[in-house]
């Protein structure tokens, strides 16, 4: 009997089991080698920075080169005022822009300025470093906090713009319609009720974006500087973490080896927390609405 | 006959300023975006104008940098960023799109989250820790096992010949590799997640076997989703800075071993500006930056449009 040609062989429906079973168990291999990185990294985290750990690393500031001992006191400080200062610039600049993104402008502009955001987002962290570089380095003459805290806040203004947009056309439009029934102005209507409904949201977003420039060094290379005593005044160069994991890192010495492991753990137990904030915020607004 | 009162005072007819003054503050912050995309352009331009006037074009093909002799020139710097972030690509790309298939089509629902929460950690690690990673961990192994092993295996190929000195080209690769593998994999996630239902079924309606419903149903339909994900990679990886700084050894060369150290426009930017002695040297090392700018602004604006005609646009979560 003839066996019609339009129909596969049995071995050939065999080999496509096969070949999908293969491609499952690739895919399986890729999705293991991707979150790998991550427990190797966390796993050198702790066994190299715990052990450098000491009560010293938070309370003294760093050596002069050669010495042994010492911390990185005045860094940590150093990277929280710069965060403040980031915030400070960055979140008005941020809020107020989403807010316009939501419940101002027409459809047509509002996505251009989106598409810019993006872009803007989208522009390497060393560059705003240069630019702040000639904005506030050269002219005033010294490195300074300020310098700094600018670079950071600048990078956070269209990261924050963009949450914030996005948390506020959540928010019903039956709220702004009710509220403005009622003959509340429409700036109250805007901040009273559109901003406070969704306030969670808006902090999340505003704490992603200080977990990501938490961890920014290239910035802040030639604005903060990096300093080895206290930051008395904003005017002068600041210390940060980052910077000086940096240096430590790429010094000789095996003791400034070892304190930079510390200080990265450091580091990244303040971005974890700030990520874990973020979690328990969004699990809030999740199980409320 | 006379008019009640309100019960609560009317406002005032006219009192439209707080409104006005509100809404003009708010388009103020907006503008900043549009603002600032001029201002960075513009600053990198006018600090880099005097080696734009004496390098002329000639800049981005010359390959000399001697701040001694005041030679400067682009090429090396192109070069090992075009190196450098392709051979990311080359890892990350396949390596996340299989990992959001995994997710997407896969894995099974409980296993789902615990993962994406992984993979956004590894996205919060910062460059300068992969970085001291880099030196201290990856560098030491690849150079006495993984480059050896290849060296031994694939030394025919002139990528990998030449002495090994651990900082190189692919090292750099694999680290910008790990930090943009977040990124690729996030938005390819949402990228097949828009891929409608209906697509699968009929493929299997059709006999098809799962390989032969992701390539055929799936793959196909978001090839071009996929596409601008491996584009905002790449916008990524060029304008790393910490890391690679730390493993790409930091010699302004071309070479054909990816065994051989190299450098990048960042990473220059990054290790000389402080030291930039003379006018000339600084206004070179703006022009690079310039030069990076450029780069990733066309890099990115290419992965607007494409992510933006496949889901209408990507969540800035995600970016």
């Amino acid at each position: 009997m003839e066996v019609s040609p339009y129909l596969p062989s049995p071995g050939y429906a065999q080999w496509r089991k096969w070949k999908s079973a293969a491609v499952t168990g690739v895919l399986v291999t890729c999705a293991l080698a991707v979150i790998a990185p991550l427990f190797i990294i966390i796993y050198f985290l702790l066994v190299r920075g715990a052990s450098s750990l000491d009560w010293s690393f938070f309370t003294q500031l760093p050596k002069p080169t050669g010495e042994a001992g010492g911390g990185m006191a005045n860094a940590i400080v150093g990277t929280m005022t710069l965060l403040a200062m980031a915030a400070a610039l960055g979140v008005p600049f941020g809020v107020f822009g989403g807010i316009y993104l939501a419940e101002y402008g027409s459809d047509r502009a509002n996505d251009w300025l989106r598409f810019a955001a993006d872009v803007l987002n989208g522009v390497p962290s060393i560059v705003w470093g240069m630019v702040v570089y000639l904005i506030l380095v050269v002219p005033f003459k010294t490195f300074s906090a300020y310098a700094g805290g600018v670079a950071l806040g600048l990078i956070m203004v269209p990261l924050v713009m963009r949450t914030t947009e996005e948390v506020l056309v959540l928010v019903p439009q039956s709220y702004r319609e009710a509220a403005l029934a009622l003959g509340i102005a429409r700036w109250k209507v805007i901040l009273v009720i559109v901003v406070r409904t969704a306030l969670k949201g808006i902090a999340t977003g505003v704490i992603v974006a200080l977990a990501r420039i938490a961890g920014e060094t290239a910035p802040l290379l030639f604005t903060a500087l990096g300093n080895t005593f206290w930051n008395h005044n904003l005017k002068e160069p600041i210390s940060a973490l980052p910077l000086q994991i940096f240096a430590y890192s790429i010094s000789p010495y095996d003791d400034w080896h070892r304190q930079a492991w510390a200080g990265a753990l450091v580091l990244m137990a303040l971005i974890l927390a700030l990520n874990i904030t973020v979690r328990v915020l969004s699990r809030d607004r999740q199980s409320a609405s | 006959m006379t008019i009640p009162s309100p019960m609560f005072p009317l406002p005032a007819p006219g009192s439209q300023l707080p409104n006005r003054v509100f809404k003009w503050a708010a388009a103020l912050a907006a503008v900043t975006i549009v603002v600032l995309i001029v201002l960075v352009g513009w600053e990198l331009y006018a600090g880099s104008r005097q080696s734009l006037s004496k390098f002329g074009a000639g800049f981005l093909w010359s390959s000399e940098w001697d701040p001694v002799a005041e030679k400067y020139g682009a090429l090396p710097f192109i070069f090992g960023t075009l190196v450098s972030s392709l051979l990311a690509l080359v890892i990350a790309v396949p390596l996340g799109i299989a990992t959001a298939l995994f997710l997407t089509e896969l894995a099974p629902l409980r296993l789902r989250q615990p993962i994406v929460m992984a993979i956004e950690m590894l996205a919060a690690v910062p460059s300068v820790i992969f970085g001291l990673w880099g030196i201290f961990v990856l560098i030491p192994w690849l150079r006495d096992h993984a480059f050896v092993w290849l060296k031994h295996y694939l030394g025919f190929l002139p990528l990998f010949q030449g002495p090994i000195y651990g900082v190189s080209m692919l090292a750099a690769g694999i680290v910008i590799a790990i930090m943009i593998l977040p990124i690729v994999t996030s938005i390819s996630r949402e990228i097949l997640r828009s891929v409608p239902n209906l697509q699968r079924e009929a493929a299997y309606a059709l006999g098809a076997t799962r390989w032969e419903v992701l390539r055929i149903a799936v793959l196909s339909y978001a090839r071009r989703g996929l596409f601008g994900a491996a584009i905002l990679g790449l916008g990524r990886a060029l304008g790393e800075t910490m890391a690679v700084t730390m493993v790409i050894g930091n010699r302004p060369q071309i070479s054909a071993s990816l065994f051989a150290p190299g450098y990048t426009l960042a990473s220059v930017v990054a290790n000389e500006f402080t030291e930039a002695t003379t006018d000339l040297y600084l206004s070179s090392l703006f022009e690079l930056g310039l030069v990076l700018l450029a780069v990733t602004i066309l890099v990115n604006v290419a992965a607007q449009i494409m992510l933006k005609s496949m889901t209408g646009g990507v969540s800035s979560k995600a970016a």
